[in-house]
């Protein structure tokens, strides 16, 4: 049983844990393989290439929803729920790439124990793929 | 000049037949390797990390009815005269959490059609509610699927 987080210690401003991942076709097959997902774009390179016009297999825009959570959701970790969570892809990203997760709180409630947060996914470019929210409630 | 006729803005409000689906502690499992998670409740299997229902509801299709680039076309939507898919975003509220061994019942909702005034031309938006519940009607989540074609 953990302890209950002390909340006047998390200001607005602070920064959540960065995390990196470099997806490979073995984890995007996995990935998709799970949901039952056939589109072509994630494993048929020369389709693709040559007839969406990619640079690459796609990464599985749901999973870079799910690393979004993982930021939140792994800094509140038995602490506390994610209460609410929120993403956009406006972006598609490539095998081969490496992307880092991160964040920052926005906003703490102290006394309603709830942290709101801004979240994103960059790619090597340093530019926001997905940018999304969360708020956590901390028990 | 809007592209949205009556007939596509009739069908919002169109719902899908609910689905259940059990949570099984080996499909767990295979979701929280497959997206690299790190805690230990998720690598067991005991609970689901928090965007696992969208496995879990990905629709099942046969073969035979996937379009040739490997989608499944999406019953509850009408044909849309732009079909460019272009971004999309999902906002979910939590009730409760989904463990291994949970009956979970998911209902879809066409909520919303509308149309703006792009830099390029006409952007359609549309968006789907997914209400998941366990099988005593106990809300587990709430999720609002918004996607955007040109």
């Amino acid at each position: 049983m953990n302890t209950p987080r002390d909340l006047s210690t998390i200001s607005t401003g602070d920064s959540l844990p960065a995390t990196r991942y470099t997806p490979d076709n073995i984890q995007l097959f996995f990935y998709n393989a799970v949901l039952w997902n056939a589109h072509r774009i994630h494993y048929d390179l020369p389709y693709a290439t040559q007839v969406e016009g990619y640079p690459g297999l796609v990464i599985a825009g749901p999973m870079l929803g799910d690393w979004l959570g993982q930021v939140a959701d792994n800094w509140v970790g038995d602490a506390g729920i994610v209460e609410q969570l929120e993403y956009s892809n406006r972006q598609a990203s490539f095998i081969g790439e490496t992307l880092t997760t991160g964040g920052s709180i926005t906003a703490v409630d102290v006394t309603g124990r709830r942290v709101s947060c801004d979240l994103f996914v960059k790619n090597e470019a340093g530019e926001i793929i997905t940018p999304g929210k969360a708020i956590v409630r901390f028990f | 000049m809007p592209v949205l006729t009556p007939d596509i803005l009739a069908c919002i409000g169109r719902r899908s037949e609910p689905r259940t689906e059990v949570v099984t502690r080996r499909d767990l499992r295979k979701y929280a390797i497959a997206t690299s998670q790190t805690q230990r409740k998720y690598l067991d299997g005991d609970e689901a990390p928090p965007l696992y229902h969208v496995a879990l509801f990905w629709e099942v299709v046969p073969l035979a009815e996937l379009s040739a680039d490997g989608v499944s076309i999406d019953q509850l939507l009408p044909k849309f005269p732009l079909e460019k898919a272009m971004a999309g975003g999902l906002d979910i509220r939590y009730h409760n959490r989904i463990r291994a061994g949970d009956t979970l019942i998911g209902s879809r909702t066409l909520t919303n059609i509308y149309e703006k005034e792009g830099r390029s031309g006409a952007l359609i938006f549309y968006e789907v509610v997914l209400e998941i519940t366990r099988e005593d009607g106990t809300p587990v989540l709430t999720e609002k699927t918004t996607r955007l074609l040109r």
